[in-house]
C-alpha cells in the first residue's frame, strides 16, 4: 500500500484552508495513511459486485411538497452573527487589493 | 478598463480557426419554496427574511427535497431529449467563498438526474443547428453579496461585504452541452439561438419565467479555437454571467476574435474565468485557474437518492407541451408564411398574442397584419413591448371581426385601435362614441360616386376607355368626400358599374 505523501497532506490542508507546520504535516501523513490503510482492508472483502455504500439506510425519493412554511425572522437569522450591517451578515475583505 | 485587448478582425479569425464552445446556463426555477427547505422563493423581500436552520447551514439542520424541483428537472432532461437517472444523489461541492453559509453547495456531481441529450436550435434564417446536451442536474442558488467601500460596488479594493440569504437554496437546474463543434462562423449565431431555444422551452414547460434580466437564467460561455482541420481542442476560456441573449453572442465573437490575436501571435490562452462588460461588448480576466478546481465533492449524507419510477417519468413525458420548434413549425406551415417572417414575429414577441387573437375568432393573416403592422407600430414609438400594450388579443379579434363584417375598413379599424390603445374602451365603444362606421347607405354613396365622376371626368373618360386601374383616383375621391368612411371595395363597383366598365 504506497503511504500518503506529505505533498497530498498540505494539498489537502490547503483547501481546507487549514496552516500546518512543517512538522504536523509528517504527523498527519502517518496518521491518514493508518487510517486509510485500515479502511481500504475493506476492499478486500468488497468485490466488484458490492457497491459503494454512502447511506446506510435503504431509502429512496424522501421529498416534501412545495408548500412554504415559516422562516426565521431577521433578528433569529442574525443571532448568530459575529457582525451585522443593514439586516446582512457581515463578513471581512474578501479579496484583497489588486 | 486601462487595458486594451489585442484582436484580430472576425474574419481573419475564423479563416485561420474553428471555434469550440460548451454553453452553461443555469435555470432558477420558479417554485413556491426552496430546494432543501420551506422557505420563501419570492423576490424582492427584506434582507434575511426567508432563511432558516437547513438553508443557513445550522447545525443539526436537515434538508428535504423539493417534489416540485425534482419534477421539474425530469420535465427539463425530458424537453432536451435525455435519459432520466434511474437512481441519483446529490453532492457536496466544497469551497470557501460567504455566499453559503454552509460552505459547500449541495449539487449532483457524477450522478445527474438528466443526461445525453440535444436541443435542436433554429437560426436566423431557418437553418437548424443540434445542439448536444451533456447534462442537466439539480443544485441550489447561492447568496447576495453587497461589497462596500470600494469604488462602484466592486468586489476589488472592498473593505467588507454583506451577505443576505433570502437566494440561497433557491434551486437551480445547470443545463451543460458537449462541445459544440462545427458551428465555424456562425457559432456566436448558434450560442444565442440555443439560449433563446432554451428560454422558450423554459417558459413552455412552466417550470420558470427564465428572464434573463432578472438572473432568472444565467449563462456561462467557454470558448476555445484549434486551427482549421485539427481535431484537438485548444484551451478555453470561460465567460462568466452573460445575461442576455444580445450579450452571448458578443461574448463569443470577442472571444474568438481574442483568442485568435494571441494565438496568431504565438502566444497561448490561459485558462481562466473572465468577465463580459455589457457596455464595451469585452471581456476582462477574472480568476485564473492554475490548477484544476478540487471541490472534494462527496455524496451528501443528509439527503437520500433521488429513484425517479418509471411511471412518474413517462407520466411527466405524455404531460409535456408542445415544444416551441414544432409549435413555431406547425404555426409556419399553417399560416404559410416564411422562416423570416416567423424570425420577425418572435423577434418582436408577437407569436403568443397572434395565436390568442386567433383563438379568439380573428383570422390568421389579419390576427398577423394588426399585430406586426400598426400595434408593432404604436408599441415601438411609445417603447413598450408588444404585451404591454393597453390592448387585448380579444380585442385586437373583435376589430379584425367588424372588418370582416364590412363595418369598419382598414382605416377606420386603425382609429378603433388608437381609441382603445388611448383607454377610449373596448372596440364597440370606439366605434360608438367616435362615430366609426362604414357608409353603406347607397344612396349616399351612389351620390358621392356621381360627385367624383363629374369632377374628374379626364379619369373617368380613361376607365370607360379601359383603364381600370384608374378607377383608385376616384375610389380616393369618394373616400375623401366620405371622410374614409366609405367600403372602397364597394366603391370601386359602383364606379365600374356607372362607367359601364366590367370590374
Amino acid at each position: 500500500m504506497p503511504g500518503i505523501t506529505r505533498e497530498e497532506v498540505a494539498h489537502l490542508a490547503r483547501l481546507a484552508r487549514l496552516e500546518l507546520k512543517p512538522e504536523e504535516l509528517d504527523h498527519f501523513a502517518g496518521q491518514l495513511d493508518d487510517i486509510i490503510g485500515a479502511v481500504a482492508r475493506v476492499s478486500e472483502v468488497a468485490d466488484q459486485d458490492v457497491p459503494p455504500t454512502s447511506h446506510p439506510l435503504p431509502l429512496t425519493n424522501v421529498m416534501r411538497a412545495d408548500e412554504v412554511r415559516p422562516s426565521l425572522t431577521p433578528e433569529q437569522a442574525l443571532s448568530g452573527a459575529p457582525a451585522q450591517e443593514q439586516q446582512r451578515f457581515k463578513v471581512p475583505q474578501i479579496l484583497g487589493e489588486e | 478598463m486601462t487595458t486594451t485587448t489585442d484582436l484580430v478582425s472576425y474574419e481573419d479569425a475564423l479563416a485561420s480557426y474553428d471555434p469550440v464552445m460548451g454553453l452553461e446556463v443555469h435555470v432558477e426555477l420558479g417554485t413556491k419554496t426552496k430546494m432543501f427547505c420551506g422557505c420563501s422563493t419570492a423576490l424582492g423581500a427584506d434582507p434575511n427574511t426567508q432563511t432558516c436552520p437547513v438553508c443557513l447551514g445550522l447545525p443539526g439542520a436537515l434538508p428535504v427535497v423539493n417534489a416540485t424541483g425534482v419534477e421539474s428537472a425530469i420535465k427539463i432532461g425530458l424537453a432536451l431529449n435525455c435519459e432520466i437517472a434511474e437512481w441519483c444523489r446529490f453532492a457536496r461541492k466544497n469551497y470557501f467563498y460567504p455566499d453559503m453559509p454552509k460552505n459547500f453547495q449541495t449539487s449532483q456531481y457524477d450522478e445527474p438526474i438528466a443526461f445525453d441529450g440535444y436541443l435542436d436550435v433554429q437560426l436566423e434564417d431557418g437553418e437548424v443547428f443540434r445542439v448536444e446536451i451533456e447534462r442537466a442536474h439539480m443544485e441550489e442558488d447561492t447568496g447576495k453579496s453587497t461589497h462596500v467601500g470600494g469604488a462602484t460596488g466592486r468586489i476589488h479594493g472592498a473593505s467588507h461585504s454583506l451577505l443576505d440569504y433570502n437566494r440561497a437554496g433557491i434551486p437551480l437546474i445547470e443545463i451543460v452541452t458537449k462541445p459544440i463543434v462545427g458551428a465555424g462562423e456562425r457559432a456566436p449565431e448558434v450560442a444565442k439561438a440555443y439560449v433563446r431555444e432554451l428560454r422558450e422551452l423554459i417558459r413552455a414547460l412552466g417550470v420558470s419565467e427564465a428572464r434573463m434580466e432578472m438572473g432568472q437564467m444565467r449563462c456561462d460561455v467557454n470558448l476555445s479555437l484549434m486551427p482549421k482541420g485539427a481535431d484537438t481542442f485548444g484551451t478555453r476560456s470561460e465567460t462568466k454571467n452573460v445575461n442576455s441573449l444580445r450579450s452571448v453572442e458578443r461574448a463569443a465573437r470577442f472571444e474568438i476574435q481574442r483568442h485568435a490575436a494571441v494565438l496568431s501571435s504565438g502566444g497561448t490562452i490561459v485558462q481562466e474565468t473572465r468577465h463580459f462588460h455589457e457596455d464595451t461588448g469585452s471581456t476582462t480576466s477574472g480568476r485564473v485557474k492554475e490548477e484544476a478546481e478540487d471541490y472534494r465533492y462527496f455524496p451528501e449524507p443528509d439527503l437520500v437518492p433521488v429513484a425517479p419510477a418509471r411511471e412518474w417519468v413517462e407520466e411527466l413525458r405524455a404531460g409535456l407541451p408542445e415544444l416551441p420548434l414544432v409549435r413555431r413549425n406547425r404555426l409556419r406551415e399553417e399560416w404559410g408564411i416564411s422562416a423570416t417572417d416567423m424570425q420577425a414575429i418572435l423577434n418582436a414577441g408577437a407569436l403568443d398574442l397572434i395565436v390568442a387573437t386567433i383563438d379568439a375568432g380573428a383570422d390568421a393573416a389579419s390576427a398577423r397584419k394588426w399585430w406586426m403592422g400598426e400595434l408593432a407600430r404604436s408599441a415601438n414609438e411609445s417603447g413598450k413591448a408588444l404585451d404591454e400594450l393597453a390592448i387585448t388579443p380579444a380585442q385586437v379579434a373583435r376589430v379584425t371581426e367588424l372588418v370582416a363584417k364590412g363595418d369598419l375598413n382598414d382605416k377606420l379599424a386603425r382609429q378603433v385601435i388608437e381609441g382603445v390603445l388611448a383607454g377610449e374602451g373596448t372596440p364597440d365603444e370606439v366605434v360608438e362614441k367616435r362615430g366609426l362606421k362604414v357608409v353603406s347607405d347607397e344612396g349616399a354613396l351612389t351620390a358621392a360616386v356621381d360627385e367624383a365622376i363629374a369632377g374628374n371626368p379626364a379619369v373617368a373618360d380613361k376607365i370607360r376607355g379601359g383603364k381600370v386601374a384608374a378607377a383608385g383616383a376616384l375610389v380616393g375621391a369618394v373616400m375623401k368626400a366620405t371622410r374614409g368612411q366609405a367600403d372602397a371595395a364597394r366603391v370601386k363597383e359602383l364606379i365600374l358599374q356607372k362607367l359601364g366598365v366590367e370590374g
